[in-house]
């Protein structure tokens, strides 16, 4: 199978300071990849490579290549704001824009030059039940999301995300600031969009990881120290330095 | 020992801040003191629907005023709110923040020259380019809306930057996450965000225009009347009790005092418009 992502020797620089060292990483469409490793190890970096969310940064380049769908997405003619709508981003806490709930969603669709009221309210709502959050927001369109529970602020999240119709679905710990329960239910809907999206996750938590992703990676200072299979990554990993945080983490 | 110097100094600086609180009091209570009587044996129709100012024959109406004021000030936003909140904007989301640390501190610095440059500027500069390409005096409501506009810029724009700051940046990535461009994560989030914090700040800006006095008597022309184009030379309230308070007795003095309360209540009304979005923008 082709991968989703391919990532090749890719190096990046925050100004002097080398923070992804020499990475490769072939994540496969319609799996759930977790990255994981200790913190300033380089997952959000690394994630936000997929999306070029660190062209904001200044001083931040780059080296290698990073394939999407076997096309370069550094290359100098890619249009980066269409790449974003192909690789979405669901962030740390929840960041609803403080517009009403139907604006969150249809966001990136009015972005993209959609203004036929009728096909953006249809996609509000398909968007919403594909995150779950249609019965809880549906006699309430018109209200601030930021007045929502903070579970389902960031499902509003996904769905603004599904509206715009991803292939590539980025989510940086987007749990940690949500209790067990809305936990249990994001990892849920996870679980289902991955038929439909490739999802890489960032998380802390190793349970998490365990429990969700298809494959893991393991990074340690900028280097991807192992990736594989999930199951093989926590129970047989080939590096030491793996396993010491494993169990670390784990005991 | 100790004891007894805290106290001493205690006691003098609540004496300070009430006599400092104690003259702004004795200040509004003098206007209202010397005005009201006026306005309820005139009415408050006659005094501010009456387009008759002829205080020698005892005709009290201010109502040219208030419109030339209105004018003068409504146009002064048309200048200065856009500029304004245009400055803000690209301050924030345009530039480096190395450049908006030396840019802020300058254009607040613009609010401390005085009115009469800014006057000296409108007449000298102003009201002749306006004479020679539009025709009419040149003193103006366009002059003094032009220059008004400009001096309500340092308000307009400091209280923008400030509030279009503390707008989170996690909008800006969730909404550039989402493919929008630079421009569209401003206008159609961080603006939002924002916006009662920029309405504060253009009615805060507004208030200035309103109240603003030595410039205007240079700029707007004088002439008593109601403007029929905004190249008609007009007085204001303010610039009405500025010029007139010399020489003025009795019931004319009066008059002006009631001139006084309702410029007083109008910028009471606009703060409390300001205060109320701000409070609306820290929520
Ligand atoms: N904008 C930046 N400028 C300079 N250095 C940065 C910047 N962002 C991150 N870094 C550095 O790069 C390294 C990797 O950061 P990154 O945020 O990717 O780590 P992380 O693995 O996501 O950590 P965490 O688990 O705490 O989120 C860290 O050492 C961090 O200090
Ligand atoms: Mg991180």
């Amino acid at each position: 199978m082709t991968a989703a992502v391919d990532i090749a020797e890719l190096d990046l620089f925050y100004g002097a300071f080398h923070a992804l060292k020499r990475v490769n990483l072939a994540i496969e469409p319609r799996k759930i990849t977790a990255l994981i490793g200790p913190s300033g190890c380089g997952k959000s970096t690394l994630l936000r490579v997929l999306n070029r969310m660190n062209d904001l940064i200044p001083g931040c380049r780059i080296a290698g290549t990073v394939r999407l769908e076997g096309r370069d997405i550094y290359a100098p003619n890619v249009d980066v704001c269409a790449l974003r709508k192909k690789v979405g981003m669901v962030f740390q806490r929840p960041n609803p824009f403080p517009l009403s709930i139907r604006d969150n969603v249809t966001f990136g669709l009015r972005v993209a030059g959609l203004s036929d009221s009728q096909a953006l309210d249809a996609m509000a709502e398909k968007s919403l039940k594909a995150a779950w959050l249609w019965e809880q927001v549906r006699d309430k369109l018109d209200s601030l999301a930021t007045a929502l529970p903070l579970d389902q602020q960031q499902r509003l999240c996904v769905a603004r995300l599904l509206a715009v119709e991803p292939e590539v679905i980025l989510m940086d710990e987007p749990c940690s600031a949500l209790d067990p329960i809305s936990t249990a239910k994001i990892e849920e809907l996870m679980l289902a969009l991955c038929e439909h999206y490739t999802i890489v996750i960032v998380t802390h938590n190793m349970q998490q990881a365990a429990r969700i992703s298809d494959s893991s990676a393991y990074m340690l200072l900028g280097e991807m120290v192992e990736f594989g299979e999930t199951p093989q990554v926590f129970e047989n990993p080939k590096d030491k330095r793996t396993e010491d945080y494993i169990t670390g983490r784990f005991g | 020992m100790r004891n007894t110097g805290e106290r001493i100094v205690q006691n003098a600086l609540m004496l300070v801040a009430f006599s400092a609180l104690a003259s702004l009091l004795l200040i509004a209570v003098f206007i209202f003191k010397e005005g009201l009587p006026f306005l309820l044996r005139t009415g408050l129709r006659d005094f501010l629907l009456s387009s008759d100012w002829r205080p020698q024959e005892g005709h009290f109406g201010i109502y040219p005023m208030i419109v030339s004021s209105l004018w003068v000030t409504f146009g002064a936003m048309l200048v200065g709110a856009p500029l304004g909140i245009a400055c803000a904007i690209f301050l924030n989301e345009f530039v480096p923040k190395s450049v908006m640390r030396v840019t802020k501190p300058t254009i607040e610095l613009l609010a401390g020259i005085p009115s009469v440059v800014y006057g000296f500027i409108g007449v000298i500069v102003v009201a002749p380019l306006i004479r020679s390409h539009l025709g009419g005096p040149g003193l103006s409501v366009l002059c003094a809306a032009v220059i008004l506009g400009i001096m309500i810029l340092p308000t307009v724009i400091s209280i923008s930057v400030d509030a279009i700051g503390s707008v989170p940046n996690s909008y800006r990535e969730g909404a550039l996450a989402l493919g929008a461009t630079r421009w569209q994560s401003v206008h159609m989030v961080v603006l939002k965000a924002a916006r009662s914090g920029i309405v504060a700040g253009v009615i805060l800006g507004m208030g200035r225009a309103i109240g603003e006095t030595m410039a205007v008597i240079m700029v707007a022309g004088n002439s008593v009347k109601i403007p029929h184009s905004a190249l008609d030379s007009v007085r204001t309230l303010t610039a009405n009790i500025a010029l007139e308070m010399g020489y003025a007795t009795g019931q004319h003095r009066q008059a002006l005092f009631a001139t006084g309360i309702v410029l007083f209540v109008f910028i009471m009304i606009l703060n409390s418009l300001a205060m109320a979005a701000m409070k609306k923008s820290v929520k």
